[in-house]
């Protein structure tokens, strides 16, 4: 039965992991993850879900477990958060090129030293390179929603690949908003037991095998060659998976973006997850006070959303991009990636990059009427 | 070259069969010899080999070294409780 309920982003994560059905979760606990795992914990205690839970000692040993517990044929998931999420990062790495759907839920911390534990993206953005499928939430419902959603495209025989859905530290993880938690027998219809299209390492199904053992360079290509095309198959994927989530349940969160006060916009604000919806509801008001503002959330990161954004920025004068997040020695990392799409597409709209809320500052609508204006008139 | 095969799912998949990694008895530096007089053909030698490079066919037999795939790492001579397996070093 749906129901309605006020709930933190990691207990909306913990609801989408439970209406898809996981059967393994492995995790190890570390702020501001450690609220979903524990959820999940009570859960499997309490016999409510029918899952396996595996307590491990290190996050390295969570991803593994999780990689393993898919390569058996289950739907497997996990969540961690900054300095656990690169000491799991090997095996994210591994979890891709394993073409293991493992789904995670990554909430996003900043990275030490100095220790902090607020929100910043440069955590997740650093797998972006990993052959993980990347989702950004900008709310708890869309937190929940994009696990379901995760679990369908990642498992899609056209895909085959692990993704991991973001969502901002304390910002989502710990603010409680009203969530829609859906009908079982809905999410069973949109979202079907997990059936390996590819191979399932399990000694009672299959002759005993073994999986990437060492190739030489060129088939070391073509399977890596294979992720790209997987990646590539995702975009439909995930505009379908987008599209029949709408029609089951109503809700549109977006496919790779989530374009709002677009028409007729003479600026773009590019942003990630919450920081997205604060750009939103900062356009809200400077669209009242005259300023022909549109915001762009980036949904999806990878598959990088190109054409999408290429459209998009053709159609304006002035872009700005938000980044709660910095590669060292180069640029804001979502503005990077968006200047590099624009050439790519041969667009000329200037692109200003706007760091804002490292360390889990707060991002303000002040802070971000004062940035467009700095550029709007310029 | 041949050409790049288009397919999103290319696996690397392997499954065990003999010599699958070549003959890697060119790796051995020493060479574990087994003594037959002193062999009480307990079988540990066979059992701990992590090649599985020495062949056993019954408990009445001394067990035989495969060269070919023995990588000299004489973890059998470790464990022969009667020290019935030598090392040479090869090429001496």
């Amino acid at each position: 039965m749906e129901t309605y309920d006020v709930i933190t982003g990691n207990d909306a994560v913990a609801w989408g992991a439970r209406l898809s059905r996981v059967e393994v979760i492995a995790a190890y606990p570390i702020t501001p993850q450690t609220t979903i795992v524990e959820k999940l914990a009570e859960w499997v205690d309490k016999g409510e879900i029918d899952a396996r839970y595996i307590a491990v000692e290190s996050e390295h040993s969570a991803m593994s477990a999780a990689m393993g517990a898919s390569a058996a044929g289950a739907r497997a998931f996990t969540a961690t958060s900054s300095q656990g999420f690169l000491y799991m990062f090997e095996m994210i790495s591994w979890a891709a090129g394993a073409r293991t759907p493992v789904v995670m839920a990554v909430v996003n911390r900043a990275l030490g030293p100095p220790w902090n534990i607020w929100s910043e993206h440069t955590d997740a953005l650093m797998a972006r390179d990993t052959g993980w499928i990347q989702f950004w939430a900008s709310n708890n419902q869309e937190a929940l929603d994009s696990i379901i959603q995760a679990y369908r495209v990642a498992e899609d025989k056209k895909v085959i690949l692990p993704a991991m859905v973001m969502l901002g530290g304390f910002v989502l993880s710990h603010t409680a908003m009203p969530v829609r938690i859906h009908d079982q027998d809905k999410v069973d219809q949109y979202l079907p037991p997990y059936s390996p299209p590819h191979y399932v390492l399990n000694p009672k199904l299959s002759e005993p095998f073994a999986y990437g053992n060492i190739l030489f360079p060129w088939d070391y290509a073509k399977v890596r060659l294979s992720i790209q095309r997987a990646m590539e198959n995702s975009v439909d994927v995930i505009k379908k998976a987008a599209r029949e989530f709408q029609e089951i349940f109503g809700i549109w969160h977006g496919d790779l973006i989530k374009e709002a006060y677009t028409d007729n916009a003479e600026m773009l604000i590019f942003a990630l997850g919450a920081v997205a919806e604060q750009a939103e509801a900062t356009a809200e008001l400077l669209r009242k006070k005259g300023y022909k503002v549109g915001v762009v959330k980036v949904r999806v990161t990878r598959p990088f959303p190109k054409h999408e954004i290429a459209k998009l920025a053709n159609k304006v004068s002035r872009i700005i991009v938000i980044d709660r997040d910095i590669s060292f020695g180069w640029d804001g990392i979502l503005a990077g990636e968006i200047k590099a799409t624009l050439h790519e597409h041969n667009v000329d709209t200037p692109v200003t990059t706007k760091i804002m809320g490292i360390g889990g500052d707060d991002i303000l609508p002040d802070h971000i009427e004062k940035a467009v204006k700095e550029v709007y008139n310029k | 070259m041949s050409e790049i095969p288009d397919n999103h799912l290319i696996l690397p998949i392997s499954k065990p069969t003999k010599g699958a990694g070549g003959k890697t008895g060119s790796w051995r530096v020493f060479r574990p010899v087994i003594l037959e007089d002193k062999c009480i053909k307990c079988m540990m030698c066979w059992m701990y080999c992590p090649e599985a490079a020495i062949e056993a066919h019954s408990r009445n037999e001394v067990p035989k070294i495969n060269y070919d795939y023995c990588k000299g790492c004489l973890v059998c001579k470790e464990v022969c409780p009667v020290s019935a397996i030598k090392s040479e070093r090869e090429g001496e």
